[in-house]
């Protein structure tokens, strides 16, 4: 990390020479098999391989790394002092230099303590400190990447069938409708009651998707033009409600806001009271094992898979294409409505008029980083999540100096140099391998 | 093989035909049972001014009794259903017809909503519509250039809030509108830049890039604009352009003042519109992109450059959706706020679909969600019968509605969202 600094302007000469990579791309499978079939294939081998060809895992480490060193530089921007230090650069290039290590290691340093562990509390709990306190930033970080997961998941899945789902936002607040409903409208026994608002959630998400699936079977409709009209619907219908008293607004209240749920809906703790993780992280996990096991393991999880493929060879083979669309927009919005629920039941927060957030949006970067596939999916909710902790944590830690809005553009860039194994095999001079690209997703408009 | 072929498309022409059908009888029931009904109940006349007060031509107020206008509209609804069923209506005629049960539609609810209350300026509505249209007409126009050339666009979201950031500030520190328009559309074709490099060359799957970029540009902007115009409010002034009247034009009476009194976006939106719709469909450019969109492989044979094709028109429609952004900043409310452009974007890839991709298509969608979102802002304080939550539903019902029962399967260029690698 020392060569920041240099690592800046290093991606610069690399860009003209970058046009030629298709034509090394095409020849590049050509040469590789010779010495790969004839060599025995030593573990050490493969990995050496793996890393001067740039296997997907590799090619997503140094996507994430290009990415903060790109970050690091929007941080030197941020701190007057370090800027002060490089406008006087020739007369003292060390100072300069200096200063750009400090106020980045610092930031990064600062996000990794806040998101994923804090030297300070292991050593802490060495001298008769909480044990629970190594855990806390994990913890966060595991929550604030639930209902990104699940939001990601419903991306995905219908993804997976060729379709592309914007509408993660507005089945999420169908949910989250249902949930908070459920939740402070009935009265019922302490897990019956979380089951049937989670299960509600599900349903009220399920609608929304459904409907989505139903239009484009029965009439063609375009789904991304649906989904984007139906968010605005279910945002203006949440205003709508959260309005009213005799609907979901908190009684005696003027400003938009639902009761809170019963005592009996919340979901439990797993890690610790709300900052941190709870039952719904287990509930995402389960999502993504199930859709795991729906995607590869079963005829309709093959049906999708095969109309994404190819709706037209789908319908040559017998699979009910229209069937597959309208079930897999039915499961996509009950996994954003399973979002809401771990939100509204998970973090002991009302239902208010913008709730949704930016859950739906960041479901689209969080499936496009984790290339449509349940693992992946998980793994880059995870990534999410620690960004957006370890965002507000650095801006804290810095007073503002360093704005949480930096995490966004790290996400962006991260997803950018991933989704882009050309890039990032010209700037780090990687030879070029097959098949290590983002298998596309979503073939275009026409399906 | 063509007889095969009509035979397997008859019953989805038919299945068409009675859906569309039945959804103008279906406006026109509303029309009639929906507004009809509720004009009667507040039993009054409906009246639309036409002129602004003070200058020009004066107009006399119009006044029609409101529950009988909307049964006439139902019925004209109900008509065009029913010849919609019955006649095989050449493919203008389809079109019209659903631009003029929209019309009934839009008209009959007008009425409705005006039923016994104080007149409703027209002039005003439309150049209400005008000014939220601008900005989908400009980011769908832009995303036409690139799709037409085989590279899908959902950056226009990004291009319009970049455009707006870099046209606030570039006008603000340099005391420039006009420098801020040329900045604000360099910063989308900037964004465009990025997009043809990624996609054309990177071979990056487009619907991902396109997420990505909305998202840099919203990080992006956010961060600078709590890094400069936050703390500094001399690089967000707020100037805007002010009207420019065409000489003779203007002067005519009700169109005068709803086309020819306003912002240069709205000539250059004009002209955008003219020159794109004629050059991709009645010039040897056109058929080229056109080419390039729908089969590269037989344009690359017969020479046409592929890549620089795409290229171009990429960064072109960027420049052009750049103007858009521009529009949203110093050519109406003047400021930038973060995430300005709050959806346009993606309500301008709507456009683009609905009007399948063609500028005129396009340009009728945009200024369908123009008016809705107008119709959003005016009714309120008109006649305040539904709470405004419910009427802001109103245009995303209306295109939910017409894309499923009017439009129906949209076709996009053959190439598009497909890399191209010379064999």
């Amino acid at each position: 990390m020392s060569d920041i600094p240099v690592a800046g302007p290093e991606p610069a000469p690399a860009a003209p020479g970058t046009p030629a990579t298709p034509a090394t791309e095409a020849g590049g499978p050509a040469e590789t098999p010779g010495p790969a079939t004839s060599r025995s294939r030593l573990t050490g081998a493969v990995l050496i391989q793996a890393i001067t060809h740039g296997s997907s895992t590799v090619i997503t480490i140094l996507a994430i790394f290009l990415a903060l060193v790109v970050g690091g530089v929007l941080i030197v921007f941020s701190d007057p002092v370090v800027t002060r230090a490089w406008s006087s650069f020739f007369a003292n290039p060390g100072y300069a230099l200096a200063q750009t290590w400090d106020a980045v290691s610092f930031a990064y340093s600062q996000m990794f303590e806040g998101a994923i562990l804090n030297p300070a509390t292991i050593s802490a709990a060495a001298h008769g400190g909480s044990i629970a306190a190594i855990f806390y930033p994990l913890s966060s970080t595991c929550a604030q990447a639930t209902p990104l997961i699940l939001t990601g998941l419903s991306v995905a899945i219908a993804f997976r069938a060729g379709l592309f789902n914007i509408g993660a936002a507005g089945q999420w607040v169908g949910g989250a409708i249902v949930a908070t409903w459920l939740g402070f409208g009935l009265s019922l026994p302490p897990v019956i009651h979380i089951i049937v608002c989670v299960l509600g959630a599900f349903v009220g998400g399920a609608v929304i998707g459904w409907f989505v699936g139903l239009l484009k079977a029965k009439t063609g409709a375009h789904e991304v033009i649906v989904t984007i009209m139906l968010n605005y619907v279910m945002y203006d219908l949440l205003q709508y409600l959260l309005s009213h008293q005799s609907m979901l607004q908190q009684p005696h209240q003027t400003n938009q806001v639902a009761p809170f749920i019963a005592d009996n809906a919340n979901l439990g703790h797993v890690g610790g009271p709300p900052p941190q993780a709870g039952v719904g992280f287990l509930i995402a996990v389960a999502a993504a094992l199930g859709v795991a096991w729906l995607l590869s393991r079963t005829t309709t999880g093959f049906q999708f898979r095969t109309v994404g493929a190819s709706p037209s060879a789908a319908r040559t083979a017998g699979i009910k294409v229209e069937r597959s669309w309208i079930l897999v927009m039915l499961l996509a919005g009950g996994l954003a409505g399973l979002s809401a629920a771990t939100v509204i039941q998970g973090t002991g927060t009302q239902l208010t008029f913008n709730s949704y957030g930016t859950y739906g949006p960041d479901g689209i970067t969080v499936a496009l980083l984790g290339r449509a596939k349940p693992l992946g999916v998980v793994l880059a909710g995870l990534l999410f999540g620690a960004l957006h902790v370890g965002g507000t944590f650095v801006e804290a830690a810095t007073l503002g100096q360093v704005p949480a809005d930096i995490v966004q553009v790290l996400e962006g860039l991260i997803v950018l140099f991933v989704a882009a194994p050309a890039l990032i095999r010209a700037v780090f001079r990687l030879r070029a391998t097959a098949g290590t690209g983002m298998e596309a997703a979503a073939k275009g408009w026409n399906g | 093989m063509t007889a095969l072929a009509a035979a397997v498309r008859v019953p989805v022409a038919t299945h068409r035909r009675n859906l569309a059908a039945v959804t103008f009888c279906v406006f026109g029931l509303l029309d009639i049972f929906l507004f009809g009904a509720l004009a009667f109940v507040h039993s009054g006349d409906a009246a639309f001014t036409l002129s602004q007060g003070g200058s020009g031509v004066q107009i006399p107020t119009i006044r029609v009794p409101a529950a009988a206008t909307c049964l006439a509209l139902g019925l004209v609804s109900i008509g065009l259903g029913v010849l919609r069923a019955s006649l095989d209506l050449s493919r203008l005629s389809r079109r019209l017809s659903i631009v003029a049960v929209l019309v009934c539609f839009a008209l009959s609810l007008l009425c409705w909503a005006d039923a016994g209350a104080i007149p409703l300026n027209v002039i005003i509505m439309a150049q209400g519509t005008l000014v939220f249209s601008i900005p989908l007409i400009l980011g769908a126009l832009g995303g036409c250039l690139c799709e037409r050339s085989g590279v899908i666009n959902i950056a226009i979201e990004g291009q319009l809030l970049f455009g707006a950031f870099t046209a606030a500030i570039v006008a603000s520190a340099f005391g420039g509108l006009w420098a801020g328009l040329v900045a604000g559309s360099l910063a989308g074709g900037l964004i465009g830049v990025l997009l043809a490099v990624f996609a054309i060359t990177f071979l990056m799957d487009q619907i991902v890039l396109g997420v990505v970029l909305n998202v840099l540009a919203l990080g992006m902007t956010d961060y600078l604009y709590d890094r400069l115009m936050a703390q500094n409010p001399n690089y967000n002034t707020g100037n805007t352009f002010g009207n420019v009247k065409i000489p003779v034009l203007s002067e005519i009476p009700v169109i005068g003042p709803i086309f020819f009194d306003s912002t240069v976006f709205l000539y250059i939106t004009f002209v955008a519109i003219v020159v794109i719709q004629v050059a991709l469909f009645h010039s040897r450019w056109g058929l080229r992109v056109r080419a390039v969109g729908e089969h590269p492989t037989a344009a690359d044979t017969v020479g046409i450059s592929v890549l620089w094709t795409r290229y171009r028109n990429v960064v072109l429609g960027g420049l052009l959706a750049g103007v858009g952004g521009a529009f949203l900043t110093v050519g109406s409310v003047g400021g930038f706020q973060q995430n300005i452009s709050s959806g346009f974007g993606y309500i301008a890839l709507a456009a683009l679909i609905f009007g399948r991709w063609t500028p005129l298509g396009s340009l009728a969608a945009a200024l369908l969600f123009g008016f809705c979102l107008e119709l959003a802002l005016v009714l309120p304080t008109v006649n305040a019968v539904l709470p405004p939550p419910i009427m802001n539903m109103a245009p995303y019902v209306v295109t939910i509605v017409a894309v499923a029962g009017l439009v129906g399967k949209v076709r996009a260029p053959k190439a598009d969202g497909q890399p191209y690698v010379k064999a």
